[in-house]
């Protein structure tokens, strides 16, 4: 289970509020405005934002002196998920050791995560030679071989065009029944909240609200996302 | 396992023979050691009697022996030129040479019991005849060269040639030389650092004249059989520069140095000095110069300051140098 | 990413630099005992030396705009080598650059020689405009870079734009080039104006007289000639300040642009019409011309002899690879851990940032007497020259590796210091696997600054060489001490030779590993 406890983020003005827990192997959305804390809410948790007050408990654990690599957690940033200088095959090698110093059964498995996504035949490329969905796929495919508990999507397939982003939450989907992974998304598109999470968090006017069922979240939508959604 | 105790065996052999040569260690000027500079000779020459090993360390001699001090690792220094031999002696390192100078055939009386000359030469203005045809003849001439005529200088305040330059002026014009520099500034094409440079833009033909030694004809004659380029021999006399030798009095090793002293004099070693450093030997008569010396145009009068002389007027013969070319 | 330990080196490496630079300082003043009070002249030698100084950086920026335009818009055969042959004179030894120079502008030079034959009276080389076209010499080409590369990273879309919307030349200076250029001149103003103060090889030979003298060369006289440490540390004392001044009105206004990276894109601007060309080929022409000649003059010079070069120039070329080496290896290390340490922010980072420019306002003799001072209980000077030389040349240089690296090393940070958090990805693993393949362009053309700028320095060997530790600088002007002017022009030609030699093969390594 993955809990905020009265956790408090603050910087230049702005406040954002979190007092919820999530079990193990949700889904949830989390959606709001921009500029609302959605990104910096999952920094927090990520290890990359330091609280005001309050924890990040894991399973009961304080993540707080964690450092962000040790953390159960795997991220996908909006970009920069990938190392341009490093092949398709070190960048996801990267996930199963730091150093990549691959042993021979670490490689095979890489070759079995580019299969599994679809990318077979692409280990050597760079990134720079790859297309925006195929880049995904390969940061989707490091998620899959570090098989964290927990993983956090910052809004990673933004620049992509809807029928590819649906195929790319599909993709995330097995990726987590796989690895029974806690998957939390950060988007502003309430079909990608309707279509991959159970739960969904609102994040607005300095709180993150607890999560709610996504279907009853959108059937009954509190003011502050009906503001967000416009008429 | 035998072998190497084998040759440790050996390297200790070989470690105590070194040990027990001697090592004479002789402070030179930076340009001294290079295999075309006078030490491999001197160093090849000593070694052949002395029994030692003869080992020169370069570099600035005035400013290392300062820096070090007490911890001086010299036993001579060679390369010393009369101008700074005040400062020398007043550092008190330099010991008596106890050598009879008896020998000594400069054209200056030389009663120092501490530095021993072992070359010596007089600043002159070198011109190349393909493009001077008329040099001036005196240094009052120098005062009003023609027009275009250039002439390249060195820095008193870093060069000993520039400091012997402005000393030889001084001597000649005494309260008046500021007014021999202001009437020779339009006429200096540029101040170099050291003597180097000045004579490489001379042969550059960048300067028609350049402040050098009544010697430099020798290297072009006799290295380069090129006879095109001369000293101005003026009448009022050239600034006598001498190199001297001085033996650290608290050296370890004062016999080998005394040893050096002597043969600094004896014609043995005299006689490397002309073709090794462009100069004239301090202790050889006319007479034993090598073939054609002799002939070089050499001034009637010689200008010599003592030390004391020399150190008295250096501070305010640079300043009117400074002053009247910085109009 | 190991904050703690990049934290920890860093400080480690600052505080062996502030020592390296600090300490001689320290044993010179010390030594000197009184504190001397200036001499006639002084002012005039201040004056001068700032003068100089503030008209050759003025000169180098205000060229260099119309060279730096001309080659980003104009697409031609050879521009690439035509770039880097143009950069070459920044690297050059400064008694080897005089050398051309003087082949080129002296009085029985190549522009003298065309100009009597057409009748016009002689331009002279020597005194004070002497020293200002050299120092352009010099530092013409590192402007050219820092103003080319500000006119490539205009992002291409915008002169799209520009042209879209139709504007008129003057329009596109406006509202494009101007703002680039209000960004990228102080910047490269700053750096050559300290370049300019500190150097005193040209105004040695060129200056004319007393008149042109500059502080560093009053340093000079002050310990090689003098041996008065006190004036030194006096002297060497203002210079400080004067750098230290600037440092801190312009060097760390400004945001300094890499000055290594993107010189191979193709160009992007296009200028129409007749004038705009007509202007471009002549700003192409006579800046190839007057960064070339010379060039041209030294290899011409140096050819004849160089079948006769004696064994002491190789054996001498041997030791100056090998302290070039070791400096580079040494700056390059340090310069990379204090720009992480510096990108990382936090507390610290900007004593840190002081500490990397600290060498810049440093006297390079008195440095390395203040050395001599140091070591000498423990050990002959001479033993030492060669590791002296080396720790001289790596204080004198990092500060411009350092301010290479820190802009690249902030990008690095912003791009992936989440990213590698993320995966865990620190320590030597961090470093190998990021750090150096993403600076790997700074690192390489750093790294090439400084082999070359190591291989032609002169600056402290020269008070204590002996002939087994003597370096390639040194024997060229033994050579010249020994009326051996045609062997002294053979071995500056084979000193060039190594230098560019060295920093092609740096820079094509960094080059090569950021295109794969």
């Amino acid at each position: 289970m993955l809990q905020l406890d009265r956790l408090v983020l603050a910087q230049d003005g702005f406040r954002l509020t979190a007092d919820w827990s999530v079990p193990c192997g949700e889904r949830v959305a989390i959606i709001g405005p921009s500029g609302a804390g959605k990104s910096t809410l999952l920094s927090a948790i990520a290890g990359f934002f330091e609280p005001v007050s309050g924890r990040v408990l894991w399973k009961g654990q304080d993540l707080a002196k964690v450092s962000p690599g040790a953390r159960p957690i795997s991220s996908l940033f909006q970009d920069q998920n990938l190392f341009p200088h490093l092949s398709v095959a070190q960048n996801l090698g990267l996930g199963l050791r730091p150093d990549l110093r691959l042993s021979r059964d670490q490689a095979r498995q890489v070759e079995q995560a580019l299969v599994r996504v679809g990318l077979s035949g692409m280990a050597e490329r760079r990134p720079g030679q790859l297309s925006g969905g195929q880049i995904g796929r390969a940061a989707l495919a490091r998620a899959l071989l570090r098989a964290r508990p927990i993983l956090l999507l910052d809004e990673p397939f933004a620049a992509l065009g809807p029928a590819l982003k649906a195929e790319m939450l599909a993709l995330v989907a097995e990726v987590a029944d796989e690895t029974g992974a806690l998957v939390m998304l950060v988007t502003h598109d309430p079909k990608d909240a309707m279509g991959f999470a159970r739960q969904t968090v609102l994040v607005a006017e300095g709180v993150a609200q607890a999560p709610v069922p996504t279907a009853a979240f959108f059937a009954n939508p509190p003011p502050a996302l009906r503001a967000y959604l416009g008429p | 396992m035998r072998t190497s105790i084998l040759a440790t065996g050996f390297s200790c052999v070989a470690l105590m023979a070194a040990a027990e040569t001697p090592v004479l260690t002789v402070y030179a000027g930076d340009y001294f050691t290079s295999e075309w500079g006078p030490g491999p000779a001197i160093e090849a020459g000593f070694e052949a009697f002395c029994n030692c090993d003869l080992q020169f360390s370069t570099g600035d001699l005035m400013p290392r022996l300062l820096l070090e001090g007490d911890r001086t690792k010299a036993d001579v220094v060679i390369g010393l030129t009369t101008d700074v031999l005040a400062r020398a002696r007043a550092t008190g390192f330099f010991g008596p040479h106890g050598q009879d100078l008896s020998a000594l055939t400069l054209p200056v009386a030389w009663p120092d019991d501490t530095f021993l000359p072992f070359n010596w030469g007089h600043t002159a203005f070198v011109y190349d005849t393909t493009r001077m045809e008329a040099p001036p003849a005196t240094l009052e001439a120098m005062r009003s060269l023609p027009e275009a005529v250039k002439v390249v200088i060195q820095d008193p305040r870093t060069s000993i040639s520039g400091l012997a330059l402005v000393l030889w002026v001084k001597a000649v014009y005494g309260d008046q030389a500021g007014a021999f520099w202001a009437d020779l500034a339009p006429h200096i094409l540029t101040v170099t650092k050291d003597w180097s440079e000045s004579y490489g833009l001379f042969t550059a033909g960048e300067a028609d004249m350049v402040l050098s030694y009544t010697t430099s004809p020798a290297y072009h004659i006799f290295a380069e059989n090129d006879l095109t380029k001369k000293a101005a021999i003026f009448p009022e006399g050239h600034y006598f520069m001498a190199e001297t030798v001085g033996k650290i009095a608290a050296t370890d090793q004062p016999e080998l140095a005394d040893a050096f002293m002597a043969w600094v004099l004896t014609p043995d070693f005299q006689k490397t000095i002309p073709v090794a450093n462009w100069s004239l030997p301090s202790a050889l008569s006319q007479a034993d110069w090598l073939e054609g010396w002799a002939a070089l145009p050499m001034p009637d009068k010689v200008l010599f300051l003592t030390e004391t002389e020399a150190e008295a007027m250096r501070v305010e013969a640079v300043e009117e140098w400074r002053a009247a070319l910085s109009q | 990413m190991a904050r703690g330990a990049v934290a920890v080196t860093g400080a480690g490496v600052a505080a062996l630099v502030a020592a390296l630079v600090l300490l001689p300082l320290g044993a010179v003043a010390l030594r000197a005992g009184a504190w001397p009070s200036l001499v006639p002249g002084d002012a005039q030698t201040l004056w001068f030396t700032l003068w100089q100084a503030v008209v050759s950086a003025l000169l180098s920026c205000l060229l260099a705009v119309p060279v730096a335009r001309a080659l980003a818009r104009r697409r031609f055969a050879g521009r690439g080598a035509l770039i880097t042959l143009m950069g070459a004179p920044f690297l050059l030894p400064v008694i080897v650059a005089v050398m051309g120079l003087i082949a080129v502008f002296g009085r029985s030079g190549l522009v003298n020689g065309l100009l009597a034959g057409l009748g016009v009276a002689p331009v002279s080389i020597y005194g004070a405009q002497g020293v200002v076209l050299a120092h352009v010499f010099l530092n013409l080409p590192l402007a050219v870079r820092m103003v080319l590369q500000g006119w490539q990273s205009i992002p291409a879309e915008r002169f799209r734009l520009a042209e879209s919307l139709g504007f008129a030349p003057a329009q596109v200076a406006l509202h494009l080039e101007r703002p680039m250029l209000r960004a990228v001149l102080p910047g490269a103003f700053a750096v050559i104006l300290v370049v300019c103060l500190t150097c005193f090889a040209v105004a040695l030979t060129l200056g004319g007289g007393p008149k042109a003298t500059t502080v560093e060369l009053a340093i000079y006289q002050a310990v090689r000639f003098d041996f008065d440490l006190g004036r030194a540390a006096m002297l060497s004392g203002l210079q400080f300040a004067l750098c230290a001044t600037i440092a801190v009105l312009a060097w760390r206004a400004v945001t300094p642009t890499s000055f290594g990276a993107g010189l191979g894109r193709a160009p992007v601007v296009q200028a129409r019409g007749a004038g705009p060309l007509l202007a471009d080929v002549l700003a192409i022409g006579l800046a190839a011309g007057f960064l070339l000649l010379p060039l041209g003059a030294i290899v011409l010079r140096g050819l004849p002899g160089l079948a006769e070069v004696p064994v002491a120039v190789w054996a001498a070329a041997g030791r100056s690879v090998t302290v070039a080496l070791i400096s580079t290896a040494a700056t390059v290390a340090a310069a990379l851990v204090l720009a992480l340490r510096v990108a990382q922010g936090g507390p610290g980072a900007l004593v840190l940032d002081g500490i990397a420019l600290l060498p810049l306002a440093t006297s390079g003799l008195v440095l390395g007497t203040g050395l001599f001072l140091l070591v000498q209980p423990w050990a002959a000077p001479s033993d030492l020259a060669l590791p002296v030389t080396v720790a001289a040349n790596v204080a004198l240089s990092l500060p411009f590796v350092y301010r290479l690296l820190l802009p690249e090393a902030r990008v690095l940070f912003a791009d992936y210091g989440r990213l590698s958090d993320s995966l865990g990805l620190h320590g030597a693993a961090w470093l190998r696997l990021v750090a150096v393949p993403r600076l790997a362009r700074p690192l390489g053309f750093g790294a090439g600054l400084v082999a070359a700028l190591s291989m032609g320095d002169l600056g402290v060997i020269a008070l204590f060489a002996s002939d087994q530790t003597a370096t390639l600088p040194l024997v060229v002007q033994r050579l010249m001490a020994a009326y051996r002017i045609d062997t002294a022009a053979a071995a500056a030609l084979v000193l060039v030779a190594i230098s560019f030699a060295l920093f092609w093969a740096f820079d094509a390594w960094g080059r090569w590993h950021a295109a794969t």
